[in-house]
């Protein structure tokens, strides 16, 4: 890998080398905890800490991990992580954790995490990788609070639990779109997000694997 | 990659030194920040209760009212062999502190509670504390609601929560849970607005004062007075309705606070 600066690293995966939009990584949570801005926006915290510091704890020892149990270390330094900040919120956002349940721990297996780390970790210094880590957060989060501004918006018609649409329950005129606060609208939005990002950034379009010939045989037909 | 780091001791020491770092620093983090995420367990189960009473409504009130709300209860402690309240004297003599008196822990002593036989335990507790905390709202004539704590296995653990009935010991104020291990998105509808606000207005008992509630398959029609006692299952989480409706009919019944709440029913507490 060629010499980065640091403002790269922490500006490229936002949107040049986003990791939810090119790599199409960490989907599952964005799935799940994006019914509101309030989950969403502590699960983004959540994240980007996990990510820069695992990066920064495993660029530290990088060089005396053995290649065969590396893996394990990193899996071992991400779960440790995950489970101390399963607790701070459990401390100090309780309700927000109760809402969050399982999503918090399953930050372990998210793919951005572990991908960092075992790609951008092993290979560079700890500040440039904590770096990466708060980088790749963020263009998690530019995600996640996309679709979680949506899907809040039109699916309960507020934001932040404020109520901005008015809700026919509440006798205003919106009717709330029921399938914004089940997981499969949140697949069209960042669907929808990929489209307008690639329509900005052409380049990540990506080239078509392959053509479909004209038809040429004619018997086909009969 | 340099071979002098792939070595067996290499291995063994690296493992070995992360596994000891990472437990100190996971383990440390769990004890300082015990007691502040203690805290706001019990912030949250008294919410819990004050919701399942009617008393605390998300939006209209603040978590900052809930100490202030949750003044208003009577706290007493129940024998629930006689169904009565232990009185001041019995409390010392038995050395159970109102402020400290944990049921759960009740439930695993020996001393203090009972194993259940397998026909009594409807509700897979198996062992029962022979003394739990209610809750009152008492008004100048008399009891207004009473609160009393339920717990059952559902599908994955047991689900601790409240059952708030008004005065007449038999129509249900409210039921929530504050603690469950359910399905998230399935079993965890328990806890959603939706479900619960169905409990309201449920009969408990049929008049000969026999525990009549339960869940039932299919659609119900609440307006229709032939379904007082019944209240919707969940579909996809069948394991779990069935483990609320075990629970409630256990805690309802005479192994329970049957004694109990027919002594409030008779205004003889």
């Amino acid at each position: 890998m060629s010499k980065q600066d640091a403002k790269t690293v922490l500006k490229r995966p936002v949107f040049d080398d986003n990791p939810v939009v090119l790599g199409m990584l960490g989907i599952c949570s964005a799935l799940a905890v994006t019914t509101g801005l309030e989950p969403t926006i502590v699960m983004c915290f959540a994240l980007t800490a996990v990510c820069a510091i695992s990066n920064l704890c495993i660029a530290m020892v990088r060089n005396h991990i053995p290649s065969n149990i590396r893996i394990i270390v990193q899996m071992t330094v991400i779960a440790s992580l995950v489970i101390v900040v399963d607790q701070v919120l459990q401390a100090f956002a309780y309700d927000t954790a109760k809402q969050l349940s399982v999503f918090v721990g399953l930050i372990i297996t998210n793919c951005i995490v572990m991908g960092r780390a075992e790609a951008f970790a092993m290979s560079n210094p700890p500040g440039l990788s904590f770096i990466d880590g708060i980088g790749n957060g963020l263009g998690y989060s530019v995600v996640l609070l996309f679709v979680g501004t949506i899907r809040e918006l039109f699916g309960s018609g507020s934001l932040f639990g404020f109520e901005i649409l008015k809700l026919v329950e509440n006798d205003g005129w919106y009717v709330g779109n029921g399938m914004m606060l089940l997981p499969p609208s949140a697949f069209f939005i960042i669907g929808g997000f990929i489209w307008l990002l690639r329509e900005w950034k052409t380049n990540q379009v990506e080239q078509k694997e392959f053509k479909i010939a004209h038809q040429v045989n004619r018997e086909a037909h009969i | 990659m340099s071979s002098s780091k792939d070595t067996i001791k290499q291995t063994i020491i690296v493992s070995l030194l992360l596994s000891v770092f990472f437990s100190i620093i996971v383990s440390s983090a769990a004890v300082i920040l015990k007691p502040l995420q203690a805290a706001n367990k019990l912030l949250d189960r008294n919410k819990n209760i004050l919701a399942a009473a009617g008393l605390y409504k998300e939006g209209e009130h603040k978590k900052s009212d809930i100490n202030r709300l949750f003044e208003q209860f009577t706290i007493k402690v129940v024998d629930l062999e006689k169904g009565k309240f232990l009185t001041d004297a019995q409390l010392q003599e038995l050395n159970i502190d109102l402020a400290k008196f944990d049921q759960r822990k009740a439930s695993k002593d020996p001393a203090l509670s009972v194993k259940l036989d397998k026909t009594q335990d409807i509700a897979a507790i198996g062992r029962r504390s022979h003394y739990a905390m209610v809750y009152l709202v008492e008004t100048g004539s008399g009891i207004d609601r009473v609160i009393v704590p339920v717990h059952g296995y559902g599908l994955w653990g047991t689900m601790y929560g409240f059952m708030a009935l008004e005065g007449d010991a038999n129509t249900v104020v409210g039921l929530g849970f504050y603690e469950h291990k359910e399905t998230p998105g399935l079993g965890a509808k328990i806890d959603t607005d939706k479900w619960k606000s169905v409990w309201p207005g449920k009969k408990i008992f049929d008049d000969a004062g026999v525990v009549k509630v339960k869940m039932p398959k299919g659609i119900i029609d609440h307006k229709d007075p032939a379904n007082i006692h019944k209240v919707d299952s969940l579909s996809g989480a069948t394991l779990t309705a069935v483990g609320v409706e075990n629970m409630v009919r256990f805690w309802m019944g005479d192994h329970g606070f049957g004694p109990f709440l027919s002594n409030v029913k008779k205004g003889e507490v």
